[in-house]
């Protein structure tokens, strides 16, 4: 069995424009566990991902990899992050989008041919992104966390402009990976079902 | 910390808390603005009726009292506003970065008086109110790189942000000064020939470095006086929301 | 994968980019070009006085479409999100904005080098001088790109960059204007330009070395938006 992973959150505060969004934040995620935010918008989800990236400074507090702060390259060689905007170069194929993707981590389970029959693109591979339909290119966004190796999944908003069958591929592709002693933190408007999955929930005022 | 003594230490600890800074220098502040005059007024009586006139330049030269120390103040604060940013950086203590964005206008205001007077100066000595001279093209550079900082700062709106971009760009600017210095210097020689430096001279009479040294100080003194008073005002206006400032309101 | 096979797809794939969008690409070479053809019109075409100030004419040009060309180094990757995914890898960012920063020169200072001794030619520079001029763009213009990538760094979140990048990149590119506009015109009287010149490689090295530090650093700031 391996090392339980964790991600341990103590005491975290973020203030945004003279505004207190959370205060005092903690919780612990742990390998096989899935923690989904839910708030409106501007109760600081977004932010609160940003901070477990470390895009963000907390203004108080600290976020723990395995017990180590995370400003450190252990903890982004086991973490994901597909956030609002894309990441993907609507001037480049699919193919070259995801071979930018692994030579910026490390190569994961599935090659780029599985990647791409997981997530329902397979024969795009030449294609410009920018010929995509959205939810085709949030798709691909979304196959960059199966083709590097990586426990954590940190995910905003992951089912925008994603279609009913869209959102049901996802969702089984993160049954699967929690399921492999993998973790996922998400916000998320949609109403999520993960099958059999230890799912916690915080809200955020 | 093993190298500073523990009461200094302790002294630095305190002040990085932004209640006791605020107080502190509450009471520090009339005493460094006495100084500041006293000082200011004997550096003057000595420079313009003491000294004797240069036997060049007459008494013209006596803008140097004025000119020399604002052009040294313009570069001491370019350095501190660089070491407070790298400290605000390395170990997130918020009054560093205060103290940084607080110098770069009072910095930039001696750059510009160091200009201002050098051109006053040069009428008389050179005929002409603007000469490329080494040392005032660089200290027009040194302006635009005050300039450069305080647009960032003013460009971004979250002011924590902005404290760390103009950290970083302090610390670009700190480490290129010198070469641009020198570049300029160089260039300068090149193309001019060397003209008659106003600040090195072989030597200069104690009566006259005496009211210049003590210039100097004096302007050290107005730096922290105005240093001090705007980083009040920005540290109040940035812990508007807690406790500590509104305690001091009621 | 190892950090090397990183630095070589990120220069690939921002070749590729540059290719696929050549046009966008062309402006700051047509800028260089059509500032300098501005100087004769404005100045009056006296072979005496451009052949004096070709090599200032040239190198100000250089820098100026140096400058405008350093938007699109980060602003893409930015808008798009792709430089999140950049700073979220576990290699240095540094390194990566290092090979950002190499593609960015191939593609917008390379360019000016090679067409500079057409316009060494209109501006009338002596023939002795254009070897020298090529050697300052060479070891220069990669120096404009490394120190502008801390001003792009620093801008790249901010609606209104484009005045406050020239502010801040302009005041330290001038050793460099001074170094190399010097030896060319230097060599144009047949002096020895080595000084200049070992000068001009001193800066690039140290720049190569120091400009992607502060860079990386500036970048994680700007997402902090």
């Amino acid at each position: 069995m391996e090392r339980l992973l964790s991600l341990e959150v103590k005491n975290l505060c973020c203030i945004r424009d003279d505004r207190v969004l959370f205060d005092n934040l903690s919780f612990n995620v742990f390998s096989g566990q899935a923690l989904l935010l839910e708030g409106q918008n501007g109760s600081g989800k977004s932010s609160l991902l940003k901070i477990l990236c470390g895009f963000r400074e907390p203004d108080a507090g600290e976020v723990l990899w395995c017990g180590v702060e995370i400003n450190n390259g252990t903890f982004f060689e086991q973490m994901a992050y597909v956030g609002h905007l894309d990441g993907v170069k609507k001037e480049l194929t699919v193919l070259e989008n995801l071979k930018i993707a692994t030579a910026l981590g490390k190569p994961g389970h599935y090659s780029i041919e599985e990647t791409l029959e997981k997530v329902y693109l397979s024969g795009y591979d030449d294609v410009l992104v920018q010929s995509l339909s959205a939810g085709q290119k949030r798709r691909l966004s979304l196959a960059r966390l199966l083709i590097t190796d990586n426990k954590l999944w940190i995910l905003d908003e992951p089912f925008t402009s994603l279609d009913k069958e869209g959102i049901a591929i996802f969702e089984a592709l993160m049954v699967d990976h929690i399921a492999r002693e993998g973790m996922v933190v998400l916000t998320s408007h949609h109403d999520i079902t993960l099958h059999g999955i230890d799912v916690q929930t915080i809200r955020l005022a | 910390m093993f190298l500073i003594p523990d009461s200094v230490g302790r002294f630095f600890h305190r002040m990085a808390s932004p209640p006791h800074f605020y107080t502190f220098t509450g009471r520090l502040l009339p005493w460094l603005t006495a100084i500041f005059i006293i000082l200011t007024a004997v550096g003057l009586y000595g420079g313009l009726f003491l000294a004797p006139a240069d036997y060049q330049q007459g008494d013209s030269y006596r803008i140097i009292y004025i000119h020399v120390p604002s052009a040294w103040m313009s570069l001491f604060i370019y350095v501190v506003m660089a070491v407070a940013g790298a400290i605000g950086l390395v170990w997130r203590i918020k009054l560093a970065e205060i103290v940084m964005i607080s110098s770069a206008t009072v910095g930039a205001g001696f750059t510009f008086i160091a200009l201002l007077t050098g051109s006053l100066w040069g009428k008389p000595m050179w005929g002409t109110w603007w000469v490329w001279d080494a040392r005032l093209t660089s200290e027009l550079i040194l302006l635009f790189l005050y300039l450069g900082v305080i647009a960032l700062y003013g460009a971004i709106d979250d002011k924590r942000t902005a404290s760390r971009a103009v950290a970083i760009l302090a610390i670009v600017g700190v480490v290129n000064i010198p070469i641009i210095h020198y570049s300029v210097e160089w260039w300068n020689t090149l193309h001019q020939g060397p003209t008659v430096s106003k600040i090195d001279k072989p030597s200069i009479h104690v009566s006259m470095l005496i009211p210049l040294l003590t210039m100097a100080v004096a302007f050290k003194f107005y730096y922290l006086v105005a240093m001090l008073q705007r980083a009040r005002t920005e540290l109040i206006q940035r812990e508007r929301n807690s406790q500590w400032v509104k305690g001091l309101i009621e | 994968m190892s950090l090397s096979n990183a630095f070589i797809a990120i220069i690939r794939r921002d070749l590729v980019l540059a290719y696929r969008r050549r046009a966008e690409v062309a402006n700051p070479l047509l800028f260089f070009v059509l500032v300098i053809t501005l100087f004769p019109l404005g100045l009056g075409a006296q072979t005496k006085l451009l052949q004096a100030m070709a090599p200032g004419i040239i190198w100000i040009a250089a820098l100026l479409a140096a400058m405008l060309s350093l938007d699109s180094l980060f602003r893409s990757d930015f808008d798009d999100g792709s430089l999140e995914q950049f700073i979220l890898s576990p290699h240095p960012l540094s390194v990566l904005i290092l090979a950002k920063i190499v593609a960015h020169w191939l593609v917008t200072g390379l360019p000016l080098l090679l067409i500079s001794p057409l316009l060494a030619i209109f501006l009338g520079m002596p023939e002795q001088s254009v070897p020298v001029l090529l050697w300052t763009l060479l070891l220069g213009t990669p120096v404009l790109s490394l120190i502008g990538s801390i001003g792009v760094a620093l801008t790249v979140g901010l609606r209104r960059g484009g005045m406050i990048l020239a502010l801040l990149v302009l005041p330290l590119y001038i050793p460099v204007l001074i170094f190399a506009g010097n030896a060319v015109e230097m060599a144009g009287s047949g002096l020895p330009v080595g000084a200049q010149l070992n000068i001009l490689a001193a800066i690039l090295f140290a720049a190569l070395v120091l400009a992607p530090l502060p860079a990386a650093a500036a970048l994680k700031m700007s997402m902090n938006g």
